[in-house]
């Protein structure tokens, strides 16, 4: 009996034990949830500044997987659990969060450093319905070309502006056996970064305000005959594009069996970290003509958030104000190769800021950030339209009705139209 | 019983007990009750009643959708069901016979159910990749042309199939093994005598008398096709690329409930609502065909 007793004993312990790793943190300790776990090194060093400027705060880096991390944060939130400052998605992920109270608002009281902050960055990380901020903005994405300028110089070429130069660039390349574009279209929310960089010369911010405004839909013209284009660099992408993963993609462009990569400035950091020998470039896509602007496509990656439950509320401000400072968004970009949306950034890294240069001559990118928030998103009817019209299943015509009746379901300006 | 002993048992079952309730029941009981209510946010706001069922069955894009889904679960079920299964029979058939070297293929046999999900997925898609892939490499050796087996809708599903058949196949193998064991040797030494062919033996004496078996396996297949996630999820990813060619009611479910990382929300309602009726239907179904293959079992 006594041997049960003891067994017993150690199973309370084990329960005891796993209980307190759920906890929260101790006054004095925060804890900081993310997605993303190969930041870990970076935001130590973040933490450690924010410790020294502020002795006795002591922050804990928390990572989970992406793929898991909303079910994972939102779970723990609805049970006053959580870290005391989460990443926090932007734009309908943001909203669902928000709206259930899980991030406490944040306003120019609480957080004066808000103030340092773009109107545009701060609406991805803004409620609609009530008008408030309730994350930090820490990142902004671009979406454009990637080049390896040894390839391109080896084959004896230069990166393409127009759409007939990718065209001739991109045979050219072929004749040498050289894939032109490594983009595939297995992964399907690739495929709408993928549109997304080459439609934006394209649409332009005339075509936004007019979606926007319900003055046009999603069977334009303007958007089916951009995506007839796409079909066009069919013949510049992998042998076998619709069974190329994103991973492969990235592989074939970081190996130099690929020239080009249609992608977002997010790949930067980690390209450099997988081949930190590739000689790289971030351009505009191509315009359809010599002399037309070439629109990237940009959108905010998210914010940092307050748990509205966390114990620790004042020490959690404190963190999300350092987060909110010229000096962190400074070492960020440094540190991470991603834009601080930070007013006054400086941005020492080249490439970095070829990207900031870039983001001048802009249009949002539309599904992240105006049809994100209800069911079915716009991304979704785009990624699983355009992997049908690249397996040659749809026609651009049917994408742009798929897309347009999806979002007329909770989109009014959509459901006047005939 | 002693009441100690009584105790004692009760102390053992208490935390089984508590798990299954903690961790199977109450999420069931949870996501029956969520099926029931709008979302505000993250949270159950109001009572809809039967909205979300009426959504996820009649309105649009769900109800396509899930009739996709639903019909490539169908086609999954009836092909392992034939197929998988079939094979799993006759190589256990074999291997009854002791053949040279039987006991090694049965080990080669059972291996790949021994190998997680991930790790099959991982190397079929390697396998099946078309810059890369062994099948392509070797068709190529052949002079045949080959083909992006996972982005091609005529072929993902089938090779998603295959690689199940390949993970799988050895379990029904074992049951049917096992099963055909059982029967007596007289039994087979007689139909000989009378002249029965090794297909008569088959059809007339094996597969009578492993009926068993086949309302456990048939069982099984139906779940797992239904509650097929793991393989497609890894091989084709969480939108059952490509184009929907992939998708099956676990993705759909999956997608609807928690939502993708980069382009879609999460609906408990929905999801809910869509858990139930998958639920509803593999209950009743199997209940049913629990019912009719039980008359068919003999007794040996």
């Amino acid at each position: 009996m006594k041997r049960h007793t003891t067994t017993l004993r150690a199973t309370i312990a084990a329960t005891l034990f796993s209980l307190s790793t759920i906890l929260p943190a101790t006054a004095g300790e925060l804890t900081f949830w993310t997605w993303r776990q190969e930041d870990r090194a970076a935001y130590t060093e973040l933490f450690r500044d924010f410790t020294a400027a502020n002795p006795g705060i002591k922050v804990n880096f928390e990572a989970f997987a992406p793929e898991n991390y909303n079910t994972i944060a939102s779970t723990a939130l609805a049970g006053g659990k959580g870290g005391d400052v989460l990443q926090a998605r932007a734009y309908g992920v943001l909203e669902q969060f928000a709206k259930t109270g899980y991030y406490r608002k944040l306003d120019q009281a609480s957080v004066p450093e808000l103030a340092n902050l773009p109107a545009e960055a701060l609406a991805a990380e803004t409620l609609r319905a009530d008008g408030a901020v309730y994350a930090l903005p820490y990142a902004s994405q671009t979406l454009g070309l990637f080049i390896n300028k040894d390839v391109f110089e080896k084959a004896g070429l230069t990166p393409p502006t127009t759409w007939a130069e990718l065209q001739s660039v991109g045979a050219a390349l072929k004749a040498k056996g050289i894939t032109p574009i490594a983009n595939g279209t297995a992964t399907a929310w690739m495929d709408e970064v993928f549109a997304g960089i080459f439609t934006a010369p394209m649409l332009g911010p005339d075509f936004v305000a007019d979606i926007l405004a319900g003055r046009a839909t999603f069977e334009d013209k303007r958007f089916t005959g951009a995506l007839a284009h796409l079909l066009e660099l069919r013949d510049l992408m992998p042998q076998g594009y619709t069974g190329i993963d994103y991973p492969t993609s990235q592989q074939l462009f970081l190996s130099g069996r690929a020239a080009m990569f249609a992608g977002g400035s997010f790949e930067i950091a980690n390209f450099r970290k997988q081949n930190p020998k590739l000689n790289m470039d971030f351009i505009a896509p191509v315009a359809m003509q010599q002399g037309q602007p070439r629109y990237v496509a940009k959108f905010f990656d998210g914010g940092y958030a307050v748990n509205a439950q966390s114990p620790n509320q004042e020490d959690a401000i404190k963190l999300v104000r350092y987060m909110g400072t010229k000096a962190y968004g400074d070492k960020f970009a440094a540190l991470l190769g991603n834009i601080s949306p930070i007013k006054g950034v400086e941005i020492a890294d080249p490439l970095l800021a070829k990207v900031a240069q870039l983001n001048a001559v802009s249009i949002p990118y539309i599904m992240a950030v105006h049809f994100r928030f209800q069911s079915p998103t716009g991304s979704e009817l785009l990624s699983a339209g355009l992997q049908k019209m690249f397996a040659g299943q749809a026609t651009p015509e049917q994408v742009g009705a798929d897309v347009t009746a999806g979002i007329a379901t909770y989109f009014t300006p959509f459901q006047k139209k005939p | 019983m002693r009441p100690g002993r009584a105790l004692w048992i009760g102390v053992l079952l208490a935390p089984a007990l508590a798990t299954m309730l903690l961790f199977v029941v109450w999420p069931l009981l949870g996501a029956f009750a969520d099926a029931f209510y709008s979302f505000r946010g993250l949270a159950p706001d109001r009572f809809a009643g039967l909205t979300n069922f009426q959504d996820v069955l009649f309105a649009e894009p769900w109800r396509s959708t899930a009739l996709q889904a639903l019909r490539h679960n169908l086609v999954v079920f009836a092909t392992l069901l034939v197929a998988q299964n079939g094979l799993a029979f006759l190589i256990a058939f074999a291997l009854l016979h002791a053949l040279p070297l039987h006991r090694l293929h049965r080990v080669i046999v059972f291996l790949p159910v021994l190998l997680s999900a991930v790790i099959v997925g991982a190397l079929w898609k390697l396998l099946l990749h078309p810059l890369f892939g062994a099948v392509n490499a070797a068709l190529a050796l052949l002079g045949i042309e080959g083909r992006p087996w996972l982005g091609d809708a005529q072929t993902a599903l089938g090779s998603i199939m295959l690689a199940n058949g390949w993970h799988w196949a050895g379990f029904p193998a074992l049951l049917f093994l096992a099963a055909m064991q059982r029967i007596p040797r007289e039994v087979f030494e007689a139909a000989r005598m009378d002249g029965a062919g090794a297909f008569m033996i088959l059809r007339q004496i094996v597969w009578p008398l492993v009926a068993q078996a086949t309302t456990i396996i048939f069982t099984l297949t139906f779940i797992g096709s239904f509650n097929w996630f793991e393989l497609p999820y890894l091989m084709a990813g969480l939108a059952g690329s490509p184009g929907g060619a992939t998708d099956v009611l676990g993705l759909f479910f999956y997608r609807t409930a928690f939502g993708s990382v980069s382009s879609g929300l999460q609906d408990f309602g929905h999801g809910s609502a869509l858990a139930v009726l998958m639920f509803v239907f593999l209950a009743a179904s199997s209940a049913v065909a629990l019912r009719f293959l039980r008359r068919r079992e003999i007794e040996i």
